[in-house]
């Protein structure tokens, strides 16, 4: 394999892993702050792929590609992320936080619940065929130094740098970041530190959703939006929670970054047939609950929400 | 004049009764005891009041506010700050940062501004705040002598400091009422010592303290005024040495003569 080779797969495999960084967030913050796994949370993936679909649509009209239908594009994406926000504390309000004092198992079930209902009432709402997201700009691959890159792959890469950045920055440097954190620690006593300990989780719920949105419509441009994409996608991302160490902030980033890797490289070098390409992803779960079962970041740092 | 009382508060969980119609007071300025056999309710009490657990009936009373069911952190900002039987520090987290975080909601607050004012202007002056934090945090440690354990991780200290960080930090809250759950448990009688000092400059802060303890060398010396509590109701309530001759607190610790 040629230099350029390589990183040609690296690019490939850094966007998909782009994204399933974004949506393992989701599930490690909810994991860290309440150590349950929001099951739902890849149909809440799905819910914001479609309300950026219907709003980018309406945005667009009938315009042609420019600069407008970019703009509509991240317009769409904003209101995306803000009705998911809502629909993620809703969720936690509704499905979740009645059974803060049940057993351990009684949110896992009611969240596959949820799962089912939002994925059916999606079904049944919109119908099962896929819709086409259609790219806001030409996409046309652009060659740099032998590496095909196409502006949607430049696109992710840029969106969840940015996302990352600033989900660090605010868990870091703000007071919320800071009572989330604390929370992550210990509940009870966050509580009797005065901090608000509900708001915190509305947020916590807030936050990953809305990073589910983004990674969901950046999922959509190139495969589409139906009922159950959330299904495979939402699994692969828990993989990657999982991987780095559920729990952990920076352990879901590069979860999710090697699980895309690994998935592109694993079809090209070691040729893993395409259809069997999901398989990697679960190899590598196994391997690591076997070898690290706190993931590569478990204990090493600290740092939790 | 009373800071905090409880009016027949009752919570029962099922069929148990662990507190019964129980009406407490605490008087501002002095040091309360709450002492009573295992299992009277007085951790049930106190979790009642502090907002850990909700009663079944009757009412909590705080400067004349019912704060009857209110949550945690709100009882917590109007000036009630509590420790545990069991210690619950941020184990994994230094002795200074476990006090810092008493301060959390204390800071970077200006009431006459908004909320994303106060959002943004937090965001800026984040440093400034932390060092603000970090100074308020470093009085109190030594106010406990711990000046020079405050980069210690919180595990690492010694028993009788592990539970004098967690009084640290409860009084970073800056509260008007302290309640301290068992805070002699498993201290030696030097480090006891040091306690005992240590809730009386507490005392002179004009912080009123409410403690339940069964060291009773502890209770009767420093205790101001004593409430007995047995089976969820209480049996008597005045001072040590009233508390001492009284009948039927003598037979709920020791049993009746035949």
């Amino acid at each position: 394999m040629g230099v350029a080779e390589f990183f040609q797969h690296l690019m490939n495999g850094l966007t998909l892993g782009g994204i399933y960084a974004l949506i393992a967030l989701g599930y490690t913050m909810v994991y860290g702050i309440l150590k349950f796994i929001n099951f739902a949370h890849g149909d809440v993936l799905m819910a914001g792929a479609f309300i950026g679909l219907f709003v980018f649509d309406w945005l667009r009209g009938s315009a042609a590609l420019g600069v407008w239908t970019i703009i509509a594009f991240f317009l769409a994406m904003l209101v995306s992320m803000g009705l998911s926000a809502l629909l993620g504390m809703f969720i936690e309000r509704v499905a979740y936080k009645p059974l803060r004092q049940a057993t351990r198992l009684a949110p896992l079930l009611s969240a596959i619940g949820v799962s089912f209902i939002l994925s059916n009432g999606a079904a049944w709402a919109f119908g099962t065929r896929s819709r086409k997201f259609n790219y806001p700009f030409d996409n046309t691959p652009i060659t740099i130094a032998q590496v095909v890159i196409t502006p949607h792959q430049i696109l992710i890469l840029a969106v969840s740098l940015v996302m990352m950045i600033s989900l660090r920055l605010f868990v870091n440097r703000t007071r919320m970041g800071k009572a989330m954190r604390a929370t992550s620690l210990d509940q009870p006593t966050a509580m009797l530190m005065g901090i608000n300990v509900n708001k915190v989780i509305s947020m916590t719920f807030a936050i990953g959703s809305a990073l589910a949105a983004v990674g969901g419509i950046l999922i959509a441009l190139d495969f589409k939006v139906y009922a159950s994409m959330g299904t495979m996608t939402g699994l692969k991302a828990f993989v990657a929670a999982v991987v780095g160490g559920i729990g952990n902030i920076s352990g879901a980033m590069f979860g999710g970054i090697l699980l895309g890797i690994l998935e592109t490289f694993g079809v090209a070098i070691f040729g893993i047939p395409t259809g069997l390409k999901d398989t990697i992803a679960f190899g590598v779960l196994i391997l690591i609950l076997l070898i690290r079962p706190e993931g590569l970041f478990g204990k090493v740092e600290k740092e939790k929400v | 004049m009373t800071l905090l009382e409880t009016e027949k508060l009752t919570r029962a969980y099922g069929g148990v009764v662990a507190v019964n119609k129980v009406s407490f007071a605490v008087e501002e300025g002095l040091i309360t005891g709450l002492i009573g056999p295992n299992g009277a309710g007085k951790t049930t009490l106190f979790n009642n009041i502090t907002g850990l657990d909700v009663p079944t009936r009757g009412r909590v009373l705080f400067e004349g506010k019912d704060i009857t069911a209110a949550p945690a952190h709100k009882i917590c900002r109007m000036g009630i700050a509590r420790t545990f039987q069991n210690i619950r520090l941020f184990k994994d987290l230094t002795v200074v940062e476990n006090v810092m975080i008493g301060r959390h909601f204390k800071t970077g607050k200006s009431e006459s501004r908004g909320r994303f004012f106060n959002a943004i202007n937090s965001y800026i002056r984040l440093r400034e705040e932390e060092e603000q934090i970090y100074g308020r945090a470093c009085e109190w440690l030594d106010f406990f002598d711990m000046g020079g354990m405050k980069d210690e991780l919180a595990k690492n200290l010694p028993y009788g400091k592990q539970r004098e960080l967690e009084i640290a930090r409860a009084l970073a809250t800056d509260p008007k009422l302290l309640f301290l759950d068992e805070p002699a448990a498993g201290m030696n009688p030097q480090e006891t010592d040091h306690l005992m000092a240590i809730i009386r400059k507490i005392r002179d802060l004009d912080i009123t303290v409410v403690l339940i303890e069964h060291d009773m060398k502890l209770v009767m010396s420093i205790c101001d005024t004593i409430t007995v509590l047995n089976y969820g109701q209480k049996l008597a309530e005045g001072t040590p040495l009233e508390i001492r001759r009284n009948q039927s607190v003598i037979e709920a610790y020791l049993g009746k003569e035949e």
